[in-house]
């Protein structure tokens, strides 16, 4: 962890968003976690991404399971309220908290332990119901709180610090999520801010269940030769299927000069994803080519990073559920209590 | 031996076949003695099953308006040839037994002392219907027909009921009609009249109404603002959650289609609960219903929920045990689970309705408990009054009442500088003052975590910071025993030593059965206990009283040991009467237990001549 605490003032003359707010607005308490983690790599992304999608930190609202990775929301979005409920629980107390008030931007950070093991259940219900919301696992296939034990997406043949080899069968997280109905699904890696930024700002901007697994290496328990969610063995064979620039009311935010073709994506919220393709035959719009891509490139010992798949009209819980626009938490007597006249009428129903 | 013979005082049960159809024929035959003035209280006894096993439905007619289940059947009304012999073995020697005599019984099937009323129902129905389904349908309602007639209950009355049941329907109205008529002449031209039991019109219902708990609870929770419900199917709860829905799609729909409600049926009680969790934290009201095993499946959130002081409403419909437990037989037997839930030193708030009213009402209440005290509230109902229609009080409501929403900051209160610390005791009554996540862009926002944090929800890991959130949680609970419900005493009409204590659905049994033994000229003080935390009348009760009993509906004397530890009372000085079979306590249970308790020095008592209600009772 980082001892040297930053401090809390800034130079008048740092850059604000169209929201009025520095980046520093964007940040939270000091991490906590081992120097070199993944997981502040990602904090760090999340942070540059509502930044730069102006979104009013108040707004957003961060909860977790338990684990490193549910330490994190700490450490970003200081000025948003966040929860750091129990074990694998996140995506229930997320769901509810999103019935209350469907204003709200839901930021679920969940680890690999909390979402393939304890919470699997949990993690595929809210999934399957379309909660409007960024469900990011940062996915290093060790429990790291606890000290080095096997996560459930470690790779079969893959090997503990202490010599281990893992034999039972990986859960993939991403094909998990296409499968159980996510509106938008993406990989990516927590060292590679330029393919995770974007990625982060196109789920933010989802309205529908949005699901990123960030491979993000445990610097203290799977980081050593024979783990396959290293630094080492995720650059070498990192297969990235697309890069991605969101643009937000037509002004594109991110523009970089990318080879390959490129492809827009309209969604009904205003928003365009434009997706500079590096694979040729990967369509992110196709569920079972995204997943026959996945099975493909993963039996080759590829981990395919990138959007891999998006619903262009999704529909979220609240449709689903039919709930009025009002968020439900600011109703009062009036729209909630029948009153007395009907309660007459109830009791004349009972005789 | 002579024939019983009462006017609307006996109970009738019905012995059936579990999804014959039987169950709207008995609650039509239940609701047309209401209708004819006099008090009904009926019970389902039912099997974990949806087609095949026994069914039973007993009506206990009750001019005086007992409403507990009395015991002993007065008229069978054998349906089940499976059950036979312990049907008729349940009837009270000079009773009676109504059954289907197509096919003979022979004499060594019945009894001397029990007068057989054989009516060849299967005859009468083939020879009136031919299809399989109808014959079966009608032939509940041709039984339906006969009983009434020969109990002396109106025609009219009855039609009246089957025509407001087939409102809408009316094809099927007059076929109901006519197997009804033919069971009633066939009734007056074959059986035995007059007849020793009747129903004669009284005016003993008043303007009382006649609703199962569950739906009650569900009412109250829509009155009471609950916006959001996350519940997981399980006997005997479901259909709470389902009343709900049912309510809320009647009362809480826009013009437009639009819902002012949201309720997800969830993937399991864990789910549920975490839901219901995330909505109160983000300032729904929200709910979830339940029963016993589903209870233990919370533990480990309800722990989060009592720390991180998050309001939220659980209505525990008690059964049995786990797994297969008893799922559709009566038990009060999760008050220890309930009050003690989860890990960690946590205590919680019960709240018990003696009947569908209370239901109402607590399930309108527990809302405002909950927002006040920050802090999950159990309603604990059980199945005896949950899945029962049980005769009540109309529920009534005050359009000026206003949602107690607790000590929430809002932007308003932020931007006049109002000071934030979550965990900060700033009126010394333990409870501390919380936002809503999104109010203020720079001010109230904080980290919601376990135990692991200071009075500014800061992380920390240090003992003095955990143990000043102790004990002001302590504090706090030490102010909601001043805001639940206070129990209710009932005075004896003499004097005496002797106290009774009670909760939930015990009520009923438990009024009766202190006439009864005030007859015998033994005198109770009654106290029923409404809330926990206790108030200090319930301490004050035992200590005012020589002998103290606590009747319960468990093996283990629950609240026995939740008020003896809880208010630091020496454990004999509370004599447990404990009913734990699955059915409902009963009058005569309570009469029994207490009189053989008390019996001895009662009767010497009297053998002194005056004051025969100071019972004495030795240990």
């Amino acid at each position: 962890m980082t001892w040297i605490a930053r401090p809390k003032f800034h130079h008048a003359s740092l850059a604000k968003n169209e929201a009025g707010c520095t980046r520093r607005d964007y940040e939270g308490a000091i991490s906590t976690l081992c120097a070199g983690c993944g997981h502040d790599s990602i904090s760090a992304a999340i942070v540059q991404a509502f930044y730069e999608l102006s979104i009013p930190p108040h707004r957003v609202a961060k909860l977790s399971g338990i684990g490193c990775s549910s330490k994190t929301p700490t450490y970003f979005l200081g000025a948003s309220h966040g929860f750091n409920s129990v074990h694998g629980r996140m995506p229930s107390v997320l769901t509810g908290a999103n019935m209350a008030n469907r204003d709200l931007i839901y930021l679920g950070v969940s680890g690999d332990g909390d979402s393939a093991s304890i919470g699997f259940g949990q993690f595929a219900h809210s999934i399957r119901r379309g909660v409007d919301m960024i469900y990011i696992v940062e996915n290093n296939g060790v429990y790291g709180l606890t000290k080095g034990q096997r996560s459930a997406t470690a790779d079969e043949g893959s090997m503990l610090k202490k010599g281990d080899v893992n034999t039972d069968k990986p859960i993939d997280m991403v094909s998990m999520a296409i499968k159980l109905g996510a509106s938008f699904v993406a990989r990516s890696f927590s060292g590679d801010k330029e393919q995770l930024v974007p990625l982060l700002k196109a789920a933010i901007e989802h309205r529908g269940a949005a699901f990123l697994d960030v491979i993000s290496p445990c610097v203290a328990f799977n980081n050593h030769a024979g783990s396959t969610k290293s630094y080492d063995w995720v650059r070498e064979h990192n297969e990235a299927v697309n890069q991605l620039d969101v643009m937000e009311d037509h002004e594109e935010i991110v523009l970089q000069q990318a080879p390959g073709t490129v492809e827009e994506i309209s969604t009904p919220d205003g928003t365009t994803l434009r997706l500079r393709k590096l694979a040729q035959d990967f369509d992110p719009t196709d569920k079972a080519g995204a997943l026959d891509f996945l099975e493909r490139h993963g039996a080759k010992g590829e981990l395919v990073t990138g959007l891999l798949f998006v619903d262009r009209a999704p529909k979220d819980m609240h449709q689903h559920l039919g709930t009025v626009s009002t968020p439900l938490n600011v109703l009062g007597e009036a729209e909630l209590c029948p009153g007395s006249k009907t309660l007459a009428a109830i009791n004349a129903s009972l005789r | 031996m002579p024939k019983l013979s009462r006017v609307n005082d006996f109970v009738v049960k019905f012995a059936n076949v579990n999804g014959s159809g039987s169950a709207s024929a008995n609650t039509l035959f239940a609701k047309s003695i209401l209708r004819m003035g006099v008090p009904v209280s009926p019970r389902n006894i039912f099997p974990s099953n949806i087609q095949g096993l026994p069914t039973w439905y007993e009506v206990r007619v009750s001019e005086q308006g007992w409403l507990g289940r009395r015991g002993g059947v007065d008229l069978m009304v054998a349906m089940n040839a499976q059950t036979w012999d312990a049907d008729v073995a349940e009837v009270e020697s000079g009773g009676f037994l109504f059954y289907d005599s197509t096919r003979a019984v022979p004499t060594s099937k019945l009894r001397g002392d029990v007068t057989a009323l054989g009516m060849p129902l299967t005859a009468l129905c083939n020879e009136r219907y031919k299809d399989a389904r109808q014959r079966q349908v009608f032939k509940n309602i041709i039984y339906v027909g006969a009983l009434t007639e020969l109990l002396g209950i109106e025609r009219d009355t009855v039609a009246k009921l089957i025509g407001e049941q087939y409102k809408g329907k009316e094809k099927l109205l007059q076929p109901n009609l006519d197997s009804l008529d033919l069971g009633r002449e066939w009734a007056r031209a074959n059986l035995p009249r007059p007849f020793e039991l009747k129903v004669e019109r009284r005016d003993a219902v008043k303007d009382r109404i006649f609703v199962d708990g569950n739906s009650a609870a569900a009412l109250g929770a829509v009155y009471g603002g609950a916006s959001v419900c996350a519940w997981y199917p399980i006997t005997p709860s479901s259909s709470l959650a389902e009343a709900f829905q049912r309510y809320c799609n009647k009362h809480r729909t826009n013009a437009d289609g639009t819902k002012r409600f949201a309720i997800i049926q969830a993937e399991d009680e864990l789910a549920s609960i975490g839901m219901v969790i995330g909505a109160a934290w983000n300032g729904a009201r929200a709910f979830t219903a339940t029963s016993g095993p589903g209870i233990s499946l919370m533990q480990e959130f309800l722990g989060l929920a009592f720390f991180a002081e998050i309001p939220s409403v659980i209505f525990d419909v008690q059964r049995g045990g786990p797994s297969t437990g008893m799922p559709t037989r009566t038990q009060q037997s999760d008050v220890i689970s309930c009050a003690y839930a989860s890990h960690g030193d946590t205590k919680h708030v019960l709240l018990f309705p003696e009947d569908p009213k209370e239901c109402f009402d607590m399930g309108a209440a527990a809302f405002d408990l909950a927002d006040r005290l920050q802090t999950p509230v159990f309603v604990l109902l059980d199945l005896d009054i949950g899945m029962n229609d049980r005769l009540c009080a109309p529920f009534a409501w005050d359009d000026a009442q206003r949602m107690d929403r607790g000590k929430v900051l809002g932007a308003k209160e932020l931007d006049e500088g109002r000071a934030f610390g979550r965990y900060r005791d700033v009126d010394g009554d333990g409870i501390a003052v919380r936002t809503l996540p999104g109010t203020h862009a720079s001010r109230g926002s904080f980290f919601t975590r376990g135990t692991t944090k200071d009075r500014d929800a800061k992380y920390s890991e240090a003992g003095p910071d955990y143990i000043e959130n102790m004990t002001r949680l302590q504090r706090k609970f030490e102010t909601a025993a001043r805001l639940v419900p206070q129990p209710v005493v009932q005075r004896s009409k003499e004097p005496t030593t002797i106290g009774v204590l009670y909760y939930g659905s015990t009520s009923p049994a438990m009024n009766e059965a202190i006439e009864l033994l005030a007859a015998e000229g033994l005198h109770l003080d009654a106290m029923r206990v409404r809330a926990f935390p206790f108030h200090h009348a319930v301490p004050d009760f035992v200590a005012s009283h020589e002998t103290v009993f606590l009747v319960e509906q468990n093996r283990d004397a629950q609240l026995k040991l939740l008020l003896t530890h809880e208010c630091q009372i020496d454990p004999a000085r509370v004599i447990s009467v404990l009913h734990y079979d699955g059915t409902p306590i009963t009058a005569r249970f309570i009469v029994k237990a207490i009189r053989e308790r008390c019996g001895a020095a009662v009767r010497a008592g009297a053998g002194a001549g005056k004051g025969s209600g100071h019972g004495k009772v030795s240990r």
